[in-house]
């Protein structure tokens, strides 16, 4: 019986060197002229043991990594039985098919990931050899009435950051008047530190289209645009490659399937804009405008893009949507907690031992992610803090830490659930630093249009930054607050409103390590350069 | 001022449309493939910037004058995004993330060693027009944090050591290729 290898060749195992893994791989299998087949595929989220080379025979499966070039001829003899000279027992990952072995893999519950670093992404024999469009199939036998109430029913809500329950948006989409409509789903993925939606979208991209088709149909649209970053040109080309396959299998274009339901996809490229993930700014960004973000309401499934009804969701909200149909709504709720249904996937990365792609059902604690799937704090040094929710989003300490992973949870606590974006530190980051980073980040990426945003983040990174240089007064802690309060209420978009979290959720909870940039005029951590002027020549002028 | 100056200090001045001539060819293709789409403007830079590596002033105001836009428009957009520059690259794009995850696995030092090596700040090139050094928001490939980035090729779990050794290479790889150009 032949053997099947796969290669994860995503964007991180490239980077981790999988192309001349490959290379290697294939030069042995052709001199030992084994039987063997070798595959590329996604990335199955352990990141960490990149390049990974899972091996599959007789229905068994053996996972190693990391496998650099010059590890490929020992791999290759330990696991045919040619002797074991040389192989390192470390480089072996799992030996079980359900990979309960290795935990950073067993305890995840994979849906939109499922067939990621399974199927060769630019294969759609391979996608439908695993059931796909077949939820596609299904849900055109209902009516798009029907579609939105299992959505509904699955408790499904948007995982682009803000949560908002999926069947209802679908259903005021679908309710709206208008000539004609849009879905766009949102591949923009903007929070550093966040990579799923890639991750989703390099290793299964029919899966993202057929969630989009069945929103499509729900709600009778007629063109969905896949809004991508340019920092993904891999993503973009495999959409490319699903597009075309797509067409080619019609599941596009008039009368999809004997329908009646037309429909085709568009892809357009961002070109680095945070704020374009914000779904107006996207909107307009689409229309060929600089991306600044309007008021809402109205609200885009009422008017959006060119003033037609739009609905727009999350890469991760459409992957999530063929499961549910083809295993029904109340296995899906049932996944996750009762107010939201199914898993999340999160980034899981930082100075953290196993990093990658994790998918796990909603509701787990922020413990058992971080020292059970992701094995605790990188050598041996101290956990401090997690941060969810990137720019946006708050950092909780190890007080926290049995807090479940859910948007009311996490909300009640300063933090957001956001898009997936779980970065964890440790004790060589400086809280107030790290704040600052963050501030840095959202005040060049504003769009400035309106005021609180343009102005107040930069004066909160000023307060920042006055702080970690050890010149500020106690006094300084509470303009910094007010400031805060100030930037999230008076923000036109989502960029400014949660902006002053990093900055707040570090004043709550580690409150000491600013008192003693204040008082002692220390930091820490030892990261804070104090009393320095570098880096800092408007400071002096803007803080007069 | 008495008139005949005024008209004299014109003459000099004007010195006919610069964009009488019709676009090169090569833009040419760019802009009649985007004819008659309102919502080309972020597409039609993007090829731009494929095709010169930057957007030359010259071909912007082509663009706009083509595509009927406002010239306001044209450089409105291009300005908004950080994917568009304006001065020509170096050979190498050296891009290193500054990320969350890149940033608490130490990215910063590796740009600061960057910047020492090269001579040069953030968003500027070296002279001998080699090396363009910039930082990114996030790679995507953030569990091999640190990452750098060098024109499309992504490299992670760099360390300041492989980050400078990694430009030192590029750097005796083109004295050599110099070297064989000129002998
Ligand atoms: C500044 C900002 C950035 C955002 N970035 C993203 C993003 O990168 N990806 C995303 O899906 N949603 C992002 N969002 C949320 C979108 O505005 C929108 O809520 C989401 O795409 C809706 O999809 P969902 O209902 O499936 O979550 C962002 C919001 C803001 C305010
Ligand atoms: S944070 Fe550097 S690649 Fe994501």
């Amino acid at each position: 019986m032949s053997t099947l290898i796969r290669v994860g060749t995503s964007t991180c195992g490239l980077a981790a060197g999988a192309d001349q893994t490959l290379a290697a791989l294939e030069r042995q299998v052709e001199r030992r002229q084994l039987d063997v087949r070798i595959q590329r595929t996604g990335c199955l989220g352990a990141c960490h043991r990149e390049p990974l080379v899972e091996v599959l025979s007789n229905g068994n499966s053996v996972l190693y990594g990391p496998i650099t070039p010059e590890r490929v001829a020992l791999l290759l003899d330990q696991h045919f039985g040619m002797g074991e000279r040389g192989f390192s027992r470390d480089w072996l990952v799992s030996q079980k098919t359900d990979k309960s072995d290795y935990p950073f893999l067993g305890r995840q519950f994979k849906i939109t990931t499922q067939l990621c670093g399974i199927i060769d992404p630019n294969s759609l024999d391979d996608y439908l050899a695993h059931g796909g469009y077949q939820a596609f199939r299904a849900a055109i036998q209902h009516t798009p009435e029907e579609i939105i109430q299992i959505v509904k029913d699955s408790h499904l809500r948007g995982r682009g950051g803000a949560g908002f329950p999926t069947g209802m948006k679908w259903e005021i989409t679908r309710k709206s008047k208008g000539t004609q409509k849009f879905i766009i789903c949102n591949a923009d993925e903007g929070d550093p530190g966040a990579f799923m939606d890639r991750t989703m979208i390099e290793g299964d991209p029919h899966r993202v289209l057929e969630g989009m088709l069945m929103g499509a149909y729900a709600m009778g649209a007629s063109k969905g645009y896949i809004y991508v970053r340019a920092e993904y040109p891999l993503a973009v080309k495999a959409l490319r490659e699903a597009i075309k396959q797509a067409a080619a299998y019609g599941v596009t274009g008039k009368n999809i399937l004997g329908s009646g339901m037309n429909f085709e996809f568009v892809i357009k490229e961002g070109a680095g804009a945070f704020v374009c993930g914000e779904e107006t700014a996207l909107m307009r960004s689409i229309e060929g405008k600089r991306g600044m973000p309007t008021m809402r309401p109205p609200y885009p499934s009422e008017h959006g893009l060119w003033g037609f009804p739009t609905s727009i969701n999350n890469v991760e909200t459409f992957a999530s949507v063929p499961s549910i149909l083809l295993n029904g709504p109340t296995w899906f709720a049932n996944i996750g907690t009762a107010k939201s249904g199914g898993t999340k996937a999160f980034a899981l990365t930082g100075t953290i031992k196993k990093s990658g792609l994790v998918e796990v059902p909603i509701g787990m604690t922020l413990r058992e992610m971080i020292f059970e799937i992701g094995g605790g704090v990188k050598s041996g040094r101290e956990f401090k803090a997690v941060q969810l929710g990137g720019p946006s989003g708050g950092c909780l300490p190890f007080a926290l830490i049995d807090t479940h992973i859910d948007y009311e949870d996490l909300k009640a606590t300063g933090a957001i659930m956001g898009s997936g974006g779980m970065v964890s530190v440790d004790d060589t980051t400086c809280m107030v630093d790290f704040a600052r980073f963050f501030l840095t980040f959202t005040q060049e990426e504003s769009c400035g249009k309106c005021v609180p945003c343009r102005i107040g983040t930069r004066k909160l990174l000023n307060l920042l930054t006055k702080i970690s240089r050890g010149r500020a007064t106690e006094h300084d802690l509470g303009k910094l607050e007010s400031l805060c309060e100030t930037v999230r209420l008076g923000s036109l978009c989502g960029l400014g409103q949660t902006a002053p979290n990093p900055a707040l959720t570090t004043l709550r909870y580690f409150k000491d390590e600013y008192l003693a940039h204040v008082l002692d005029h220390k930091c820490p951590a030892g990261v804070c350069e104090m009393n320095s002027s570098q880096h800092e020549p408007e400071l002096t002028m803007a803080m007069a | 001022m008495p008139l005949h100056t005024k008209k004299k200090h014109r003459q000099y001045l004007y010195q006919g449309d610069p964009l009488a001539a019709p676009p090169p060819p090569e833009l040419a293709a760019i802009l009649d493939r985007h004819r008659d789409q309102p919502d080309a403007m972020i597409t039609v830079l993007e090829e731009i910037q494929a095709h010169y590596g930057y957007l030359p002033q010259r071909q912007l105001q082509y663009t706009a004058r083509e595509l009927g836009f406002p010239l306001s428009r044209v450089y409105g957009v291009a300005t908004f995004y950080n994917l568009f520059h304006f001065t020509a690259p170096g050979r190498y794009m050296v891009r290193v993330c500054r990320g969350t995850a890149c940033h608490v696995n130490g990215s910063q030092k590796i740009i600061d060693a960057l910047e020492k090596n090269l001579g040069i700040h953030q968003d500027e090139s070296t002279l001998d027009g080699l090396f363009s050094l910039q930082t990114v928001a996030c790679m995507g490939a953030c569990s091999l944090a640190p990452v750098l980035v060098v024109n499309d090729h992504t490299y992670g779990r760099m360390t300041i050591e492989s980050s400078v050794n990694e430009v030192e290479n590029l750097k005796k790889e083109n004295a050599v290729n110099g070297e064989e150009v000129t002998a």
